[in-house]
């Protein structure tokens, strides 16, 4: 059985946040024991506590959802304070003790997260060691420090003795921060230190959020629609009086669920019970999609990027002109673990346990659904099954407190593998028209891309909660894609560029963010169509996109250039000659992340059976350039399974619905990429510990659908350009175009 | 109607009060007896997550009924095979390699590739990836736990 402190717990002094003695005079610990732990980004004590044994906490509101954050963040602290990689805890995502640090997502938690952090302590220290100047009376520039003892010569004070179980009641200055450590000095950053939470996820002694129980806790399941808009008409109660252990069946506006004493009553009480609903049919014929999204309403055009005049670029006489339209599926996250959610609703306040990447903003919409004040709302984070992004946990948690509220008792409700499939929000399709201008050198003259996709609510990321709006509780109505206009801008200098994201009034499914949302999909047809104009020109792939980076650019261009080592790379024009029944061929790619961040490039080999029309990559080789990286087997570590999860959706994936609802309910009707499609895997790491840390999470993922796909091309002179790459479009393309 | 059954669970035998002895052995383990290792993932034997070994054999929990589980069986979960502390070699070759990102499949990585080795000393990786193959893993750790797998086999 688990607990959770409260924070009144946590103020008495236990745990490792002791709240007490302030370095600011007059104040008594009983005054500082009353008030509340600082949560505002811009305290120290925000971040960091430093209890009498020396021991420290930091405080997270980004969340390590299986990327090794947790790791990563007490490496900075550790490095920055000087005190022992083991001493360093961590509180993530909990809005009663954690700063808002915005949502766990956008592959920003170290290079933005990770700097806070870092600034925190680096301002911790500098204050530490002031005081021990003054204590131990020598200068401040001959102090040291080691494992949390600062020294100077024989006179010693430990930082338990400066500050142990007080508060710093420092302002953390983000324009003006405290001179962090020389990267030259870094012992512990820069380390591949092991993950802390291995060892007990490999024994079964972790606690996933799934596996969190609270004492008289009960178990709720949810009855979703048959259709996504149908309305609820009637319900049999009494249909399931034979299940012992049924407690309440929850029943408000369309969201129907039931609480039973048990799981496994619940489960059969959600399965049994009869339920008839309106008939609803709002969705779009699958055959027709893209048809659909072009009939969609443009809300507004987004032109993100416009130099010179690429209409006169194209109407110049004589130039050669390509134009070639690119699709990506809608898709869904597939976490492992559905979503699951415990909530408790008591003496007016709402506790809600979930996996959420975004607790602060859960607090804020569960505030809303509840017509509650915010300061009666907690929400708490416990890590779950990987979530790639926005996928169901906080829906749960809107199930959970829904249910809970009705019973008066905590809830815990776990999705079943029907409801992830069914009800996470879904990454959006994706259709992207582009056109060049190319004149008799083979230069590229203009570049013309339209990106149709649908709008994000201004300035509100609010993916609309599932219980709430079946429930018709108050919910705000925002579309949230996530900043999917990102990567349509491209990196190359032609003379002539206009990108303009179409912004649709709406898209089938409730969207969210999944892994490299915009950026995997944008990306995908720059690159490919990268890959059409060096064809078109007779020239080699990455000698033709070498040509039109800036030149000042110098990480861009290493990344190629070391790209072309690792890979072995032939220099030649794509495609090759043909081969035999199994074609091979290499494919490349390359990204900067929004333009201003983690450079990737990548060579893809494939071989495709031109008669079953499966293709198989058979080795991506990949050159990753995130700045200064904290934990070189960490970053290893996203960056293979960023290219294991892409190679599945670009080759595998794709949402299947009719005209109701999402068909698409299992793994076998969704399949994802398993050990027999696995490839071999080289990854070139460039450091750059001098430099910034940048995000490593999700910029992998942007390069390998058009590594794959150019390599395809490679291989056959064939031009794929509809995601995913299933065997049937392979044989239809390799039918039409051989 | 409340049945009480006795099931042999990582070396002890315990007696569980259940309802329903179609209910799948997976939510006896989490839900009655509190273990963590057997995880949820689909409930149709579709992903491993549930993975526990039945006399030695690697077995979805989540689609086996308490029914077809008989007392005198062992039944072991991943807190069964080792610990931190006194790892089995595959956990131990887990933790070497760092094979895991969220972990939420790894419980069956671990129970289907301990059972492997078990028939099976020195599998080639082509035999590993096959006694792999029904086992999902979503974040795309399948090049680290490829590699866990040959390193407890090699160290056997």
């Amino acid at each position: 059985m688990n607990s959770i402190p409260s924070r009144r717990d946590l103020l008495k002094g236990g745990g490792a946040l002791v709240v007490g003695f302030p370095l600011i005079p007059g104040r008594t610990l009983a005054q500082r024991a009353a008030a509340t732990k600082p949560v505002a980004p811009t305290e120290v004590d925000s971040f960091l506590a430093i209890d009498a044994r020396g021991e420290v906490t930091l405080y997270s509101g980004k969340v390590d959802i299986g990327t090794g954050l947790a790791t990563a963040f007490r490496q900075v602290v550790a490095e920055e304070l000087d005190v022992a990689f083991p001493k360093i805890g961590l509180v993530q995502g909990d809005t009663a003790l954690t700063p808002d640090q915005g949502k766990t997502w956008g592959s920003l938690s170290i290079q933005v997260a990770g700097i806070q952090i870092r600034n925190a302590a680096a301002t911790a220290r500098a204050a530490l060691l002031d005081e021990a100047a003054k204590r131990l009376d020598v200068k401040r520039e001959n102090l040291k420090v080691a494992d949390g003892v600062i020294s100077s010569g024989a006179k010693r004070i430990t930082y338990a003795q400066v500050i142990g179980g007080k508060n710093f009641s420092l302002k953390l200055d983000s324009a003006k921060p405290a001179t962090p450590k020389d990267f030259k000095d870094h012992t512990v950053v820069g380390k591949s230190v092991p993950r802390v939470d291995i060892p007990d996820k490999m024994t079964g002694r972790f606690t996933y959020m799934q596996d969190f129980r609270l004492s008289g806790m009960l178990h709720g399941r949810v009855v979703r629609p048959p259709a996504i808009g149908a309305a609820l008409e009637t319900v049999d109660e009494s249909s399931i009086n034979d299940v012992a252990g049924v407690v309440k069946v929850v029943r408000e506006g369309n969201f129907l669920g039931v609480v039973a004493e048990s799981e496994w009553a619940a489960i059969k009480a959600a399965q049994r019970l009869k339920c008839t609903w309106s008939k609803w049919e709002g969705l779009p014929e699958q055959a027709r999609l893209y048809e659909h999204v072009r009939a969609t309403k443009v809300e507004k055009d987004e032109v993100t990027s416009n130099v010179g005049d690429t209409a006169s670029a194209m109407a110049v006489d004589g130039v050669r002109k390509i134009a070639a339209t690119y699709d990506f599926a809608i898709q869904t996250h597939g976490s492992i673990g559905p979503s699951c959610a415990v909530a408790m609703f008591k003496d007016g306040q709402l506790t809600s346990w979930s996996a959420s990447q975004s607790t602060h903003d859960l607090r804020k919409q569960l505030a809303e659904m509840f017509t509650l004040p915010l300061e009666q709302v907690r929400c708490i984070y416990l890590e779950g099954s990987g979530c790639y992004g926005r996928n169901g946990h906080e829906d749960a948690a809107s199930d959970a407190a829904l249910l809970a509220k009705a019973v008066g008792k905590p809830v815990r409700v776990q999705w079943s593998r029907a409801d992830e499939h069914g009800w996470d929000p879904k990454g959006p399709p994706t259709l992207v028209d582009l056109h060049a201008s190319m004149d008799t050198n083979g230069t590229v003259t203009g570049w013309e891309s339209e990106f149709l996709i649908p709008q994000q609510t201004a300035g509100s990321f609010m993916v609309p909660l599932t219980a709430a709006t079946l429930a018709g509780l108050p919910a705000k109505p925002d579309i949230a894609p996530g900043n999917i206009f990102n990567n349509a801008s491209i990196p190359y200098k032609f003379a002539n560029i206009k990108t303009v994201c179409r912004r649709l009034e709406a898209t089938p499914f409730r969207p969210s963010w999944i892994r490299s949302p915009g950026r995997m999909q944008n990306t995908y047809a720059n690159e490919c169509f990268m890959d059409e104009l060096a064809a078109a020109a007779n020239a080699d792939p990455i000698e033709f996109r070498m040509k039109y980076l800036d030149p000042s650019d110098k990480r861009g261009l290493e990344v190629l250039t070391r790209l072309k080592t690792l890979a072995k790379w032939e220099t030649r024009p794509s495609p090759q000659p043909p081969g035999g029944s199994v074609a091979k061929g290499r494919g490349m790619s390359y990204v900067k992340y929004e333009l201003v961040r983690t450079y990737v490039a990548a060579v893809a080999d494939v071989e495709i059976d031109s008669s079953s029309g499966l293709i198989h990559v058979t080795r991506i080789a990949m050159t990753h350039d995130c700045g200064q990286i904290i934990n070189p087997d960490g970053v290893r570590n996203q960056i293979e399974g960023n290219i294991l999860q892409a190679i599945s959706r670009t080759l595998i994936e794709e949402l299947k619905f009719d005209r109701s609802m999402v068909t698409s309910l299992d793994w076998a009707s969704y399949p994802i990429l398993t050990f027999l499609d696995i490839p071999e895997i080289e990854v070139d790491l460039i450091n750059h510990p001098e430099a910034p840390p940048w995000g490593a999470g999700e910029p992998a993922t942007a390069v390998i659908p058009s590594a794959i796909s150019n390599a395809v091309f490679d291989a056959t002179g064939v031009r794929l350009r509809s995601i995913p790459y299933t065997p049937d479009k392979v044989k239809a393309a390799l039918r039409g175009g051989a | 109607m409340a049945q009480r059954k006795a099931l042999n669970v990582n070396g002890r035998t315990v007696t569980v009060t259940v309802d329903d002895l179609d209910m799948p052995l997976l939510y006896v383990l989490r839900d009655n007896l509190a273990l963590h290792g057997p995880r949820f993932g689909c409930g149709l034997g579709q992903c491993g997550a549930c993975t526990v070994h039945i006399d030695g054999r690697a077995v979805r929990s989540c689609v086996t009924s308490l029914s077809q589980v008989a007392e005198q069986q062992k039944i072991v979960t991943l807190e069964g095979l080792g610990s931190p502390q006194r790892p089995h070699p595959v956990q131990k070759a887990f933790i070497e390699m760092q094979a895991a990102q969220c972990g939420y499949c790894i419980n069956g990585m671990i129970m289907e590739s301990a059972a492997l080795l078990t028939v099976n000393k020195k599998p080639t990786d082509a035999e590993i990836r096959k006694a792999l193959a029904n086992n999902l893993c979503r974040c795309g750790t399948h090049v680290r736990i490829v590699a866990a797998v040959r390193r407890a086999a090699a160290s056997a």
